[in-house]
């Protein structure tokens, strides 16, 4: 069973793996609860621009990644802010500028070809190089501590920001503190499961612990260990059965997912809490988990 | 709160409102759907921006004041948290964040006074007799329930003025009650009260003064409109005996449990 660490390439693409399952979920529930479960996508895509700039220069595309993703993110913050009305359409412009940008660039960097965003788009973990391993291996313990150090007042924001603001928070620094940090995931992901599915490891994660949990703490803490779970399990079957690791990865989290909605209404049938009698949030969870506004509350 | 003036996108909400609140004053802001109550409490609070006009807080006006965890406010609702789970402990326990926010940077970093932090919590649990319920989800419990989460997360800061915003909305008669006896003792203990109120219900007997809004301007401030008739006689001039000219803030670290007395599970 453990030949496949008789490999270099292997063992880096694991360790890869399983930071990337730890961080994208840690970050990916800040993101979830503050109903921007589709900012991870919206990095992703201006990401591929990042990558297409690194080839075009030849200098390493995750490094520009890196730089070009952040400002997406702030840019994609800053839209929030000003636009009240147009979020969505603003995300929506990001999308197509960072995929149609990133499919340019590509055309002008010699040497690559659309090709070579392939590797980028779907994830190609067994081609992580040893500088690449440095730098997840930094971003990943970044995000962690960020999250660890700032979890209470992410946790205030991403619950309710007038109450944040309220409370004295610097809600604009801890706005960007999150698309940031989200920003270095998508970097850090995107090796292992492409820019066009990082977004899944960081909701689909939190959509599967969330049927299970009642406490922040523990969904946090859930998601992180579905994400590593997945993260091995795609990477060693990939390896075993030879399938496309990303997708292998993403599905099996997907998998979970299924089985966490069957066993949260299992739980809560078994719990039999009186509030719970015909409540949508139940149901609302199923259907389309990030995005709704289910769990809200009252009448 | 002087000559404000606020709207959103050009439309302006508030036009030239002046409202001054005393210490120790429990003020409800009234008025119907769209006539600016909500928008006059957020721009208290500095979370709609006034286009003219100021706002003081404890005599500092608002982009220089600093001592938040003097504040408690209280929305509408539980935001729904994107779907994410949190425990009623996890809810509360977050109200303590202006607290720690407001320590300088070293502070912050060593955790100093987490341990004050933890005990307002189980304070403000207490006082809303929430103490039972602090492991369950707050999605899980019902309007009442969640109204009284929301209060003792503001009390868990430790302020010495609250903000509701319609505290009563989604709320079922009975729990009605036991909120107002809530929001009572927390006025005898001298904390300044603020409610936006669509209707004064079985808030009306704590309630010194109301401020009723139309279409942006005021329209009424002073004794509160009395259906019934009882409160409203001449001479029902609320003089406070807990408020003091020098305010409450600063015996306000500490909040007696004992006093505030737990609320009957509802």
């Amino acid at each position: 069973m453990l030949d496949l660490l008789d490999y270099d390439f292997m063992r880096r693409a694991l360790l890869a793996a399983v930071l990337v399952g730890l961080a994208a979920p840690a970050i990916g529930t800040f993101i979830v609860q503050r109903r921007l479960a589709l900012l991870g996508d919206g990095i992703g895509h201006v990401a591929l621009t990042g990558v297409a700039l690194g080839f075009l220069t030849s200098t390493s595309p995750v490094l520009t990644a890196v730089i070009v993703s952040v400002l997406g993110a702030i840019i994609i913050e800053v839209m929030r802010v000003r636009a009240r009305t147009g979020g969505d359409v603003a995300l929506a412009l990001l999308f197509y500028g960072g995929i149609a940008g990133g499919v340019f660039l590509i055309g002008l960097a010699p040497g690559a070809t659309n090709a070579t965003l392939t590797a980028y788009l779907f994830g190609s973990v067994s081609s992580v190089t040893e500088q690449d391993v440095y730098v997840v291996s930094v971003l990943a313990a970044l995000v962690l501590a960020v999250v660890a150090y700032f979890g209470r007042e992410l946790f205030v924001l991403c619950q309710d920001e007038e109450v944040a603001r309220a409370s004295g928070l610097p809600v604009r620094f801890l706005s960007l503190l999150i698309g940031i940090m989200a920003a270095l995931t998508v970097v850090i992901a995107m090796r292992v499961v492409g820019v066009l599915l990082v977004s899944a490891l960081m909701v689909v994660p939190v959509a599967a612990a969330q049927q299970l949990t009642r406490s922040f703490r523990v969904t946090i803490l859930l998601a992180m260990g579905i994400g590593v779970l997945s993260a091995l399990a795609g990477l060693s079957s990939a390896y075993y059965v030879d399938v496309a690791p990303g997708a292998t990865i993403v599905l099996i989290a997907l998998a979970v997912f299924t089985v966490s909605v069957a066993g949260g209404r299992l739980l809560r049938r078994g719990a039999q809490t009186s509030e719970w009698s015909g409540d949508p949030t139940a149901e609302g969870n199923v259907e389309d988990v990030p995005r709704t506004d289910q769990g809200s509350v009252s009448t | 709160m002087r000559h404000a003036v606020a709207g959103y996108e050009h439309t302006p909400v508030l036009r030239n409102i002046s409202v001054d609140i005393c210490t120790g004053e429990t003020v409800a802001v009234m008025g119907a759907n769209g006539s600016g109550k909500s928008t006059l409490m957020r721009a208290l609070l500095g979370i709609v921006p006034l286009t003219s006009g100021s706002v003081e807080i404890h005599g500092t006006p608002l982009r220089r004041f600093r001592q938040w965890p003097r504040i408690g406010y209280v929305p509408q609702r539980l935001a729904a948290g994107g779907g994410v789970p949190a425990t009623v402990g996890e809810v509360v326990a977050s109200g303590g964040i202006a607290r720690h926010w407001s320590r300088p940077l070293l502070r912050r970093i060593l955790r100093t006074g987490a341990r004050d932090d933890r005990r307002l919590v189980t304070e403000a649990l207490d006082s809303m007799g929430l103490t039972t319920l602090a492991n369950r989800s707050v999605h899980e419990l019902s309007g009442g329930q969640q109204q009284r989460v929301l209060i003792a997360r503001a009390l868990a800061g430790g302020p010495d003025t609250l903000l509701l915003d319609e505290p009563m909305a989604g709320v079922d008669a009975a729990n009605q009650q036991a909120l107002a006896d809530a929001l009572e003792r927390l006025t005898h203990r001298g904390y300044t009260i603020v409610l936006v109120l669509h209707e004064l219900g079985p808030l009306a007997p704590l309630v010194h003064r109301a401020v009723v809004l139309s279409d942006g301007r005021i329209t009424h401030d002073g004794p509160p409109p009395q259906p019934t008739g009882d409160c409203a006689a001449p001479g029902h001039e609320h003089i406070h005996p807990h408020a003091g000219p020098t305010g409450v803030g600063s015996g306000r670290d500490t909040l007696d449990a004992t006093q505030l007395g737990g609320l009957p599970g509802a």
